[in-house]
């Protein structure tokens, strides 16, 4: 009795590429971009721009109110958006004020104080430019709750101070206080609760930024309920290349999503490359099938 | 010389003095009128503490001279006591809620305009009282939609109940579940079922532990092992009654043991990563995915490809569906998950709750096309009357907490 | 009696919350939050059983000398590690009177040099998952797999150089067909179109299964007799 084997050819082999050789290649993907400092700018696309213009349109002396909805799982896309509106709102001369509906959300706004308020705005000063409020739980309770009386929940900063010291305190009654709600958020409560609690009932301008799988479920508030989404890793890219055509100086400044972009783009074309691939090796496959019958 | 530049020069400062009297309005500095119909009343629908206020405008305010910046709000517990300030609502503004009060107890407010120039005369309101209500109005359209759903539903599982045939359309993954224990079992491999990392208060759980009694008692009737590794304490305990259950129910008790669910850890990461080691080693040759997941869906499918294994999922996490759905044999997707505990059991009172589930579907189908043809008329054509009704049936669905 | 009681206790607790939901009176204000709670409390202390099992799991593999046993002695030696530093907050600088994570504890320092890079390494697993089941999923065998395929393909490309160079040449009046734009409208027209209908499924099949299980139909969870 003969053996039969079964011999491939190329393009059979080539549509039943072993999973080891893409992990392969996703694995040098990621790295090259990484260890070459591989650094992308992507321009703003028009849900990104305008979140960016209404920050810009703000008068120095605006009250921003940021909500530090993630967790360090999240960090990698969450905090570089974190990064951009701090940086964005400080060149503009406006007031920080952060809060978290996240119990996580708090060392999320500590490392951020420590890596860019420190370093980049030594001259901003707590408790009249910035000022950390620490975590509140009840969701969208808490919410709820802040759109009638702001100082009921927050009548310290996270360090347990008296709110009533800082003098960038002074009339907050309400959230309709703020100019603008900027939620960084992966996740419930997040960026949905901020728009549907106090963006549409209080009628003040929210905007944010999550990770790029919630994303999708918040572009139908965009235009009339958010003036603006950052989504995932790419738009908080976008944010930063828009800060760097503002604001030349960010040019030559850490910018973390940018850098983080160049693997992804990679990544992205290793897929797209493989699923052109796999169709290619299957069209010609099934012609020959075809053909056969 | 000097006499005759200062003279030139005056005439231009003349006309800057002019231009600047007429630009500066002659009330600059005056009090403004005080808003009307300042009304304080109770918070309809609330938990009590709460009072809500309303008045008319100032004429002065974007209208008249329009120079009110705000309006102040004082409080008293009596009309003729001290009232402190409790809120600077800004121009434009007609409404406020003033929270945090005592139930039972009599305020009295005053309200008047703010200018550059001063407050305008008062205006009093009250007294008025918070107290709890016992219907929550905001939520009256809620339950209007609530008593319709439950209604069909009851009426299909009375249908059900009553021995009526009802149909329900084939679910390619769930008639692949006997196939994929069969499968387990002629290659002699375990049966591996993951009821989501979530616990007993999420009802996905609860709707995979039920379709796990269904699969255990196949396993127990074709002697294939069961797997069934768990990331909460609770649907642990809840996951081995089932399964004890199943196995009596199908005769073989004497098949069960504790061992068959076990946890893992809470931590997702940590679970995930233990039942990928899990698929490796003991390869199971079917594998279930039926509950909540999150980040880890695709991480469990491929590993579950990589061995060859058939797997069957099913989630109500929209943005995990497309994950499963390009990785997994079969996909329930969301609703079918909670259909399928009816499906596989084939109990006529179960079956009816789906078909009275498909009733309510079909009431949003139809409430949805007229809302869109209603809201898309209303863009063409500019008419008032049906852009109203498009704000109705919008208004009728909106939830007001 | 073993299921008469907990179906008893499923519909009053049910029927309650749901009509606490239209009442903002005490005692039905906040009821859910405030069962919410209760549940959390409960399954603390049924950690004690979970954490239990996995002990017993593990021991008996090692005492019976089972397959893999030895790593079973390692996930045995890493529980109590971390309960015994988190427990007994070794080497926190206040001592017991500080955070268990605070400065210099032990507790922390496996928590950042262990825990979490073991956790970013099963989350970056997804990057190489996703090229492989994208290579398996996306192949035009039908008219829906084709579409799916082509929205795939435009959504990744969207953030490439690639995605900028296929299209940017387009004129005006066709610069809503741009990779870009194209990408957006994806995802915000068809995407959230298909995710709000199965969102509407799921809630529908949430109510018509929590109606099952209150009104007792559904059984299934609680075992037997």
């Amino acid at each position: 009795m003969a053996d039969e084997q079964v011999k491939l050819t190329l393009v059979e082999k080539l549509g039943r590429v072993d999973r080891r050789i893409i992990f392969l290649l996703m694995g040098v993907a990621v790295l090259i971009p990484l260890l070459i400092h591989y650094t992308t700018t992507i321009p703003a696309s028009p849900i990104v721009q305008d979140l960016f213009d209404k920050v810009e349109s703000l008068p120095p002396g605006s009250k921003v109110l940021i909500s530090f909805d993630y967790g360090p799982a999240t960090a990698p896309e969450n905090q570089p958006m974190a990064t951009s509106i701090t940086r964005h709102c400080f060149e503009k001369g406006l007031r920080i004020y952060m809060i978290s509906l996240w119990a996580t959300g708090p060392r999320q706004a500590t490392q951020l104080i420590e890596d860019i308020i420190t370093p980049e705005f030594p001259g901003k000063v707590y408790g009249t430019d910035w000022v950390d409020l620490g975590f509140k739980a009840g969701g969208q309770g808490l919410i709820n709750t802040l759109l009638s009386d702001f100082t009921a929940m927050y009548t310290t900063d996270v360090n347990g101070r008296a709110v009533t010291e800082f003098p960038m305190m002074a009339g907050i009654k309400s959230l309709r206080a703020f100019d603008l709600i900027y939620c960084v958020g992966s996740g419930q409560p997040g960026n949905k609760e901020w728009i549907q609690f106090a963006g549409d009932p209080g009628r003040i301008p929210v905007g944010g930024g999550t990770t790029a799988v919630m994303a999708p479920q918040l572009y139908p508030y965009y235009p009339k309920q958010t003036v603006g989404l950052l989504g995932g890793l790419q738009g908080a890219a976008e944010y930063e290349a828009a800060l760097m055509v503002k604001y030349p100086k960010y040019r030559t400044m850490s910018r973390v999503a940018s850098e983080k972009m160049g693997p992804q783009v990679s990544a992205h074309l290793v897929i797209a490359a493989f699923i052109i691939l796999g169709n290619v090796t299957y069209l010609i496959e099934r012609r020959r099938q075809k053909k056969r019958q | 010389m000097v006499t005759i530049g200062i003279m030139r020069h005056l005439g231009t400062v003349i006309a800057l003095l002019a231009v600047l009297a007429i630009a500066t309005p002659v009330w600059a500095d005056e009090v403004p009128l005080a808003p009307s119909d300042f009304r304080a009343f109770d918070s309809p629908s609330d938990h009590g503490g709460g009072i809500d206020l309303k008045w008319q405008r100032s004429p002065d305010d974007g209208a008249g001279r329009n120079i009110v910046t705000a309006y102040e709000i004082s409080r008293s517990a009596t009309p003729e006591g001290e009232f402190s300030q409790v809120a600077w609502p800004l121009k434009g503004v007609t409404a406020y809620s003033d929270n945090g009060l005592t139930d039972g107890a009599k305020y009295y407010y005053r309200i008047a305009a703010v200018s550059a120039g001063g407050l305008s005369d008062q205006v009093s309101a009250g007294p008025a009282v918070a107290s709890q209500q016992w219907f929550n109005k905001k939520r009256a359209n809620l339950l209007v939609v609530a008593c319709i759903l439950v209604f069909a539903i009851v009426y299909y599982i009375y249908l059900g109940a009553k021995g009526r045939d009802l149909h329900i359309r084939r679910i390619a993954g769930l008639e692949a579940v006997g196939e994929a224990v069969g499968r387990a079992t002629e290659m002699g491999r375990p049966v591996l079922f993951i009821p989501g990392i979530q616990d007993m208060d999420n009802v996905q759980t609860v709707a995979g532990i039920t379709i796990l009694g269904e699969i255990a008692k196949m396993t127990a009737q074709y002697e294939t092992r069961l797997e069934v590794p768990v990331s909460r304490s609770i649907v642990m305990s809840t996951g081995r009654e089932t399964v004890r259950q199943a196995y009596l129910e199908a005769g073989r008790p004497d098949l069960y043991s504790d061992d068959m669910v076990h946890y893992i850890t809470d931590e997702q990461f940590g679970y995930v990563a233990a039942v990928d080691g899990i698929m490796v080693r003991e390869r199971p040759a079917a594998c279930f995915y039926l509950g909540a997941f999150f980040a880890e869906s695709l991480i469990l499918a491929e590993t579950g490809s990589s061995i060859g294994a058939i797997q069957v999922a099913g989630t109500a996490m929209p943005t995990q569906i497309p994950f499963f759905v390009a990785a997994c044999d079969y996909t329930l997707i969301g609703e079918e998950l909670f259909a399928a505990s009816a499906y596989l059991s084939k109990d006529k009172k179960m079956l009816g709750s789906i078909k009275g589930q498909d009733a309510g579907k079909a009431v949003a189908m139809v409430f949805i096309i007229v809302g869109v043809l209603l809201v898309t008329l209303a863009t063409i054509s500019g008419n008032h009357a049906v852009s109203r009704a498009g704000e109705w049936i919008k208004n009728l669905f909106a939830l007001r907490m | 009696m073993k299921r008469t009681i907990p179906l008893l206790i499923t519909f009053a607790v049910g029927l309650i919350l749901i009509i606490a939901m239209f009442i903002p009176h005490d005692p039905f204000f906040d009821m859910d939050r405030n069962f919410s709670i209760f549940y959390d409390v409960i399954a603390v202390f049924a950690f004690i059983l979970g954490g239990g099992n996995l002990l017993r799991v593990h021991l008996n593999k090692v005492y019976l000398k089972r397959r893999d046993w030895k790593y079973s002695i390692v996930t045995v030696g890493g529980f109590f590690l971390m309960l015994l530093a988190g427990l007994l907050k070794i080497g926190v600088t206040e001592g017991w009177s500080g955070n268990f994570q605070g400065t210099g504890s032990l507790f922390k320092y496996l928590y950042d040099c262990t825990f979490q890079p073991l956790q970013s390494t099963m989350f970056s697993l997804l990057a190489f998952f996703v090229a492989s089941a994208s290579y398996r999923a996306f192949r035009a065998k039908t008219i829906e797999a084709s579409i799916l395929l082509v929205a795939a393909f435009v959504i990744l490309v969207r953030p490439t150089p690639l995605g900028y160079y296929l299209t940017f040449w387009l004129p005006d009046p066709l610069k809503f067909l741009t990779i870009s734009n194209l990408s957006t409208w994806i995802l915000a027209v068809p995407n959230m179109v298909g995710q709000r209908a199965i969102m509407i499924g799921i809630a529908l099949g949430i109510v018509s299964t929590s109606l099952r299980l209150i009104l007792g139909i559904e059984r299934g969870y609680l075992g037997g007799e």
